[in-house]
């Protein structure tokens, strides 16, 4: 900031830190937020009224699902990374991003670009059909220069650092973009039909592709919905709550537990199918032992907190991340139960593995996002505080509410929906006909509707306080904190 | 011996090695001498002076 460059000699008057890349990347991350909790709201309700796919091929639910997850995992949670990334290791390394401006801005908005190709490509239809991995060759070759670059910055950064020691956040960063580039070439390996069209064929088939599909898929969610939203963490929860991290130690052991032994966990995925009977065993072996970093990594989170706990009455943004790393809890709690594979015999394929999901994706990442924001806005504005703090609580509450609604409603739809599939008669045939299945599920799915709303709400009002506090105008009522009563 | 047999003898050791690699990443991490510099390095984010 301007009072560092005051204190560091020499003759470039150059900001110390790289940050018009952070601002806008903080802006577009609330944009596509806003974006992919409005196409779950649309697909939510396709599911409740399928009419309003209006008989037209862009809006089917087929093509709108990807555009979906792969807004709220790669636009929002992607967006939210680099920027944080960013900021993250110019702070805790005191030292200007290598490559500076330009290699920042190139990430940036290298990565939108990916993301837009991406995206207008699945309404039109173009996708190699891989869960979380659509995009075809083109546009996964682009994200490739784009990722080597983000890692030349990051890594680039690191090696150039001031501080000695490199803080826990930027290893879990690091794990998180190495991993991603290893993930995404391998499974993307493919041959296009010819360089002007969009079809290409896989390097793999059969069971190999599917073991390499979920190698990537689960790694995904253990790398970049995990490990580097665990960066945010073990950098911003300190800063929000001013205190260092409860147990420094902990973290080393939770990292590299957690590295360790997520790569082995996609077998999991495959419960049940032709991949070797051994393999699948390995995968939920894995799982479950992930249990214990998961838990331990939970606590210390949580412990940060532990003689300021007074904070989050004051400090919503601080309670966001803290009831984050709570869901963190809950659903690396959830998914290696579900991960056994008698457990998995019932929840595969059904709502449960999607509410599973979104108790992650809701409950964690976009909490941990959501703190990380309210924290990071004022900072990189230079305003005092966020416009309201008011605002701050009711999107919390929204927010939860509607994410409780959303989980509940799934683990009911999607036990009596498994229940349902394997349910026989006295003669020993199936009980229910799939459409009956569908048609018991229809009410979950108007609540899980109804807490996508919520959810969506509590964006819009984060984007309202949001847009208020960069325009930084002076404090109004609902600003300041309500008048003490017995004052 | 030929790349084969070393292939197979290395792989079929490789879970041993994780687990000696990770055993020691945690006696590193967990070893009374290093207490202090880890309480240090745990206060790097919070040098920062804003």
């Amino acid at each position: 900031m301007s009072s560092n460059a005051a204190l560091s000699a020499g003759p470039s008057p150059a900001p110390r830190y790289v940050e018009d890349v952070i601002r806008v990347a903080v802006i577009l991350t609330m944009f596509w937020g806003i974006a992919a909790f409005s196409v779950g709201v649309i697909i939510a309700a396709q599911l409740v009224w399928p009419q309003l796919s209006f008989d037209s091929e862009f809006l089917t639910f087929g093509r709108l699902r990807p555009l979906h997850t792969s807004a709220a995992v790669f636009a929002f949670g992607g967006t939210a990374l680099i920027g944080t990334a960013f900021h993250v290791v110019q702070r805790t390394c005191r030292a200007r991003l290598f490559g500076g401006a330009p290699l920042g801005w190139f990430v940036l908005l290298g990565y939108q670009f990916f993301i837009v190709i991406a995206a207008t490509g699945y309404l039109l239809g173009i996708t190699q059909s891989k869960e979380y991995a659509e995009p075809e060759w083109y546009a996964d070759l682009w994200l490739t220069i784009v990722w080597v670059a983000y890692l030349i910055a990051y890594l680039g950064t690191v090696l150039k650092r001031e501080e000695p020691h490199i803080y826990v956040a930027n290893w879990f960063y690091l794990a998180f973009i190495i991993t991603i580039a290893m993930l995404h070439i391998v499974n993307n390996l493919a041959m296009p039909v010819s360089i002007v069209g969009t079809k290409s064929y896989g390097a793999w088939s059969g069971v190999q592709d599917a073991m390499i599909q979920w190698w990537y898929g689960h790694n995904a969610v253990g790398f970049f919905l995990t490990a580097a939203f665990l960066g945010m963490m073990y950098y911003y929860i300190p800063k929000a709550a001013n205190r260092p991290v409860y147990s420094y130690r902990l973290s080393i052991v939770h990292f590299w537990s957690l590295v360790f032994m997520y790569i082995w966990a996609g077998p999991h995925h495959l419960h049940y199918t032709s991949l070797p009977d051994w393999a699948q065993t390995l995968g939920m072996v894995f799982s479950v032992m992930l249990w214990m970093p998961s838990w331990g990594g939970m606590i210390n989170g949580l412990m940060t907190l532990s003689g300021a706990w007074d904070k989050l009455r004051t400090d919503p943004g601080l309670r966001f991340s803290v009831t984050a790393v709570g869901f963190y809890g809950m659903s690396t709690f959830e998914g290696p139960v579900m991960s056994i594979k008698a457990v998995n015999s019932l929840s595969h394929y059904t709502d449960w593995t999607i509410g599973h999901v979104h108790s992650g994706a809701l409950g964690w990442v976009a909490f941990i996002v959501f703190g990380t924001m309210y924290y990071l806005v004022p900072k990189m504005w230079n305003r005092p505080a966020m416009w309201s703090t008011r605002l701050i609580g009711w999107h919390y509450w929204i927010a939860t509410i509607g994410i409780v609604l959303y989980i509940t409603a799934m683990w009911v739809s999607g036990i009596m929906q498994g229940l349902m599939w394997r349910a026989y008669d006295e003669l020993g045939f199936l009980q229910y006909s799939f459409v009956e299945t569908v048609a018991a599920m229809q009410p979950f799915y108007a609540i899980r509707l109804l807490g996508g709303v919520f959810f969506l709400s509590g964006g819009l009002i984060m984007a309202y306080n949001m847009w208020r506090t960069i325009r930084g105008e002076p404090e109004t009522v609902s600003a300041r904190p309500r008048p003490v009563l017995a004052a | 011996m030929n790349l084969e047999t070393v292939n197979a003898i290395l792989t079929s050791v490789w879970t041993v090695w994780a687990v000696l690699i990770f055993a020691g990443i945690f006696f590193w991490a967990w070893r009374p001498a290093n207490r202090m510099r880890f309480e240090k390095d745990a206060r790097i984010p919070l040098n920062d002076e804003d």
